[in-house]
């Protein structure tokens, strides 16, 4: 085990604690310069959505991670960002100045939100960013001077400082890993001065925030401006990548999977964001997969075990109905949502804290380590 | 003029009064303690002075200045500190970011300089750790620094709670009960802490407390509430001998 010797303030507030950390984080930053020359083009297409979908997550986490704020609408934000950018695009407007309009223009709807959820907690606040969801899905559709409506906008390839940035070129991965990693520095360095122990302080007791002079109002509206803002950036890059985008492309379930994105990775750690968004966009290979392989494998697997060819054929038919049901993604998220809620609330970094943790102090790890505590009661009244 | 000042305090919740037309003073650097039985309005009164309640009528005055209508923030940005009877830590944060917390008012970084880290935040974030670390130095916490407060027990909590109040470094300390659920030597501590803040710190406090012998100890002037109203106001021995306050506690 390693024990790190304090001798300055500074090694409290260092991003990079010690050697160790440069370290595995220099070899995970050549990994992913090296990548785009070495895995196939439809991995390489998976790793630029991980990072879109982490951008968001960093985005998600802020606000419902470290603020406490649970929003469902943030399919809208990513919606905003993307027709904000496609809009300006048309007018030939460069890229740079789309992209961070895209941003600002998100963050200042996020916001406008955060105003009416100032006075709404949990669920209802769920509710609110529900409706403010559709909302946005219904003026995509209806307003077709600006957005088309329901035939979408196509999005023309990128150009950046007068070059062409085709979608499944390097160089996209490498914006979008940069918009990521600035992302990702950027919130640390918020996390680690008074604003972002503002937003933890609002988490965890807005009447102590308040005692403390923080301005619960002013900090929850940063809090959804700052997260609406980065979803918008990372929309106007989804667009890019999708190079067509259309309303009934950021629906409910759109949002719901960036809420599994950081509940599953682990709502208090940034790691959590990236985690997570490795997940969910790996969920799709996983169920093509299971429509196209392993209906076949079982029915192969049957005749092996003798069943006669017609037996056979019928199992495999009804395992392929079963794989390409419709709903079948749907249901596999609530079923992950709810496995994990109840046996890994911390998320996969929790799990991987747990086993780095296990070699570290090998043999003496106890479970009871991370066991939830319970927790003394607190004044609600107070709210 | 008074240091701190309520004038005709008055909190009802319908017909029930909490607290009801209460008028104190409290002169720079005392130690004044409320006491009372359950009920009498105490907390009440905290919480009207740090905005969590509006009073429904009444006046608070402090350093000569109206703060009935400053918001809950704004109360801490004048250098008014609580701390609460049932512990309103940071449950998920280090003992370090509760107390870095606590320094909150007096930091004056903006958003973008933050996102960036400049030079200027990060000297302004090592000055608000070495006033910490005196804070942690003056109540013993050395040994839970990098701790989170979720696995800390019940003693060290208040004891955390009172040095993030410090943290602000208030001019005026109003805390809730500090001793309850402390033990006797966490008690004395307790009591020559808030001694030591009068002295050294030269902060005046405020306390409700039910442990009569700390508030002997510690108390220069003491009042006595019972069902919103005040019974009775002076030394603690004259406070304890007062008939009404003996009729309160006793029964008549």
């Amino acid at each position: 085990m390693r024990f790190l010797f304090k001798t300055d303030y500074d090694d409290d507030i260092r991003l990079l604690p010690h050697s160790g950390y440069v370290f595995s984080y220099g070899t995970l930053l050549v990994l992913l310069l090296i990548a785009p020359y070495v895995l196939s083009s439809y991995l390489m297409s998976q790793l630029v959505f991980v990072c879109i979908y982490a951008t968001v997550g960093v985005a998600l986490l802020i606000l419902t991670g470290f603020t406490g704020q649970a929003s469902l609408g943030h399919a809208a934000f990513l919606a905003i960002g993307a027709y904000t950018a496609t809009y300006l695009q048309q007018f030939g407007v460069p890229f740079v100045v789309y992209f961070l309009a895209a941003g600002l223009f998100a963050g200042i709807v996020g916001a406008i939100v955060g105003f009416p959820a100032l006075r709404l907690q949990g669920i209802y606040l769920v509710i609110a960013t529900i409706s403010f969801a559709f909302i946005v899905e219904e003026i995509l559709a209806r307003w077709e001077s600006v957005t088309h409506g329901n035939e979408g906008m196509r999005v023309k390839t990128l150009q950046l400082f007068g070059a062409a940035v085709p979608r499944d070129s390097p160089a996209f991965f490498f914006l979008c890993l940069a918009v990521l990693i600035l992302t990702i520095v950027g919130t640390l360095n918020l996390l680690r001065s008074p604003t972002g122990r503002a937003f933890v302080a609002i988490r965890d007791s807005e009447t102590a925030a308040r005692s403390m002079g923080i301005n619960v109002s002013l900090y929850k509206v940063k809090s959804f401006a700052i997260s609406a803002g980065i979803t918008g950036l990372a929309g106007c890059l989804f667009a890019h990548k999708l190079s067509f985008i259309s309303p009934e492309m950021f629906t409910l379930q759109l949002s719901i999977e960036f809420i599994i994105v950081i509940l599953i990775g682990g709502t208090f750690s940034l790691h959590g964001a990236v985690l997570g968004a490795i997940f969910i966009v790996m969920i799709d290979p996983f169920l093509t997969y299971l429509k196209d392989d392993v209906p076949g494998m079982i029915g192969s697997l049957a005749t092996a075990f003798s069943m006669g060819s017609e037996r056979a054929g019928h199992i495999q038919d009804s395992v392929a109905a079963f794989a390409s049901a419709n709903g079948l993604k749907g249901a596999i998220y609530g079923v992950i949502i709810v496995l994990f809620v109840l046996f890994e609330p911390l998320g996969l970094y929790g799990r991987w804290l747990k086993i780095k943790l296990f070699f570290q102090l090998f043999p003496l790890y106890k479970r009871a380590t991370f066991k939830r505590q319970k927790l003394y009661v607190k004044s609600e009244r107070n709210r | 003029m008074s240091y701190f000042r309520a004038e005709n305090l008055s909190l009802h919740f319908g017909g029930l009064k909490a607290v009801d037309a209460v008028s104190f003073a409290v002169e720079k650097g005392e130690i004044l303690s409320i006491i009372g039985p359950n009920g009498a309005g105490k907390s009440s009164i905290f919480n009207l002075i740090s905005r969590i309640y509006r009073p429904t009528a009444g006046r608070i005055f402090f350093e000569d200045q109206d703060i009935t209508e400053v918001p809950a923030y704004g109360i801490a940005r004048l250098g008014i500190a609580r701390t609460f009877q049932n512990i309103e830590l940071f449950e998920n944060a280090s003992v370090i970011s509760n107390l870095l917390v606590g320094r909150h008012r007096h930091s004056a970084t903006q958003l973008w300089q933050e996102v960036l880290f400049l030079p200027s935040v990060r000297s302004a974030e090592k000055d608000h750790r070495r006033r910490v670390e005196q804070v942690i130095e003056f109540l013993d916490l050395e040994p839970h620094r990098d701790k989170l407060i979720s696995g800390l027990p019940y003693g060290v909590r208040k004891v955390i709670e009172l040095a993030r109040a410090l943290c602000t470094e208030p001019r005026l300390i109003l805390l809730d009960e500090p001793s309850s659920g402390l033990n006797v030597e966490e008690t004395d501590d307790m009591s020559f802490w808030i001694q030591d803040m009068k002295s050294e710190l030269g902060i005046t406090v405020v306390m409700v407390e039910h442990d009569m012998s700390l508030v002997n100890r510690v108390s220069d002037r003491v009042i006595a509430l019972n069902y919103g109203r005040v019974l009775a106001m002076g030394t603690p021995a004259e406070v304890q001998r007062h008939p009404d306050v003996v009729a309160a506690y006793l029964g008549t």
